[in-house]
């Protein structure tokens, strides 16, 4: 018997091409966001509420996951920037030549932003790296507070976590302190925004935030292209 | 339950390892698996046992090491399990530590055997 090392990653080939991809993204100047979280937590919710608030002409495109429909897809279409759905036909996550495909025909040099709405499922996406700047998890009041505990990894992965459907607080039985507090026991340093998708609250706070990491994404972008 | 491709992905990396080492067979994959990751090992197993049987790999033998959460304490450099999420230092009290490990999901070592060298697991002749 002889035993031979392996030193490589499992998940070699797809963190082969998400390095790729994440070296375009700066070389650019484009800001990549990954968005996951249960289904129904809100993520196209969020994306359409943000997409509405950017000025005509914006370079943003949107890339959105779904195990069968468009209808993602559709519902982002109407804000008349660039969207691609991307039909997984049963897996259950994006993965980098999936993101890498659906970019072929979309120059980067012509996007500052690109909103990647993972597959709903608050699980398999986070062992796919994307390339994405960041990923985003989103988390509503109707799930539970104790879910950073049962799902680490996404928390664990996440640079922000989005608290979604505050509106419905008076009606459910949810403690945000505790939900807080769950988030961080995972990930001492995530960043938490409270918003409503419904009703407006915290959106600001939101788009803040993403202007910021544009900022630092533009500063990231070496100056000879700049 | 992405365990399915992840086994795969596994099974063929096996077979691209094997094929470097002529005249011999792979009796025993090893995988390091952070308790960060969100990979199942139980169905991770599962599924490599679906996958490898009645193929070349039937009877592959899969090993897997959980790889704890482990800090390290920015005040006085000692490193440590994080247990329960607790991440305050052990030795100094400090709550300025920070990740170091346990999101990995590598491989660890392959074992091969010669054909003809031992009696279990040899399937094939070639
Ligand atoms: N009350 C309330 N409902 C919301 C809010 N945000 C989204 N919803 C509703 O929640 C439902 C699901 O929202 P989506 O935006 O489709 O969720 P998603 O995460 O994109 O879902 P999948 O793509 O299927 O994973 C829809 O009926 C939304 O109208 C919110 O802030 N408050
Ligand atoms: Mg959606
Ligand atoms: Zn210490």
């Amino acid at each position: 018997m002889e035993r031979v090392p392996l030193e490589r990653k499992v998940l070699n080939e797809n963190d082969r091409i998400a390095a790729d991809l994440r070296a375009r993204f700066q070389e650019q100047g484009t800001l990549c966001l990954n968005f996951i979280s249960s289904p129904g937590s809100g993520k196209t919710s969020l994306l359409e509420r943000t997409l509405s608030s950017l000025p005509k002409g914006e370079r943003v495109a949107v890339l959105t996951g779904d195990i069968q429909t468009e209808n993602d897809a559709n519902r982002l279409k109407r804000y008349g920037f660039p969207v691609k759905q991307i039909t997984t036909g049963g897996t259950c996550h994006l993965d980098a030549r999936m993101i890498e495909r659906h970019l072929a025909d979309w120059p980067l040099e012509d996007l500052d932003l690109l909103f990647i709405e993972n597959v709903g499922n608050l699980v398999c996406p986070s062992s796919y790296d994307l390339g994405e700047e960041a990923k985003i998890v989103l988390l509503s009041v109707t799930e539970g507070e104790d879910k950073p505990l049962k799902y680490p990894s996404i928390f664990f992965k996440s640079q922000l976590m989005i608290l979604n459907k505050v509106d419905l607080l008076p009606y459910v039985p949810f403690n945000v302190n505790a939900a807080v507090e769950n988030a961080r026991k995972v990930h001492p340093g995530i960043e938490i925004v409270k918003v409503s998708c419904l009703k407006g609250n915290g959106l600001d706070e939101w788009l803040i935030w993403l202007e910021k990491k544009r900022q630092a994404q533009k500063e990231k972008q070496p100056a000879a292209v700049r | 339950m992405h365990e399915l491709g992840i086994a795969n992905s596994i099974l063929e990396a096996v077979r691209t390892e094997v094929a470097r080492v002529p005249g011999r067979y792979a009796t025993k994959v090893s995988l390091r698996i952070g308790e960060m990751t969100a990979v199942d090992p139980e169905a991770l197993r599962f599924s490599f046992e679906i996958l490898s049987q009645d193929t070349d790999l039937a009877g592959l033998q899969l090993e897997i090491e959980i790889c704890p959460r482990r800090n390290r304490c920015e005040e006085c450099g000692q490193e440590f399990t994080v247990r329960d999420y607790d991440i305050q230092c052990p030795q100094c009290g400090s709550l300025r530590t920070q990740f170091l490990s346990g999101d990995e999901f590598a491989f660890g070592y392959l074992e091969v055997e010669e054909y003809g060298t031992s009696s279990v697991g040899a399937q094939s002749t070639e």
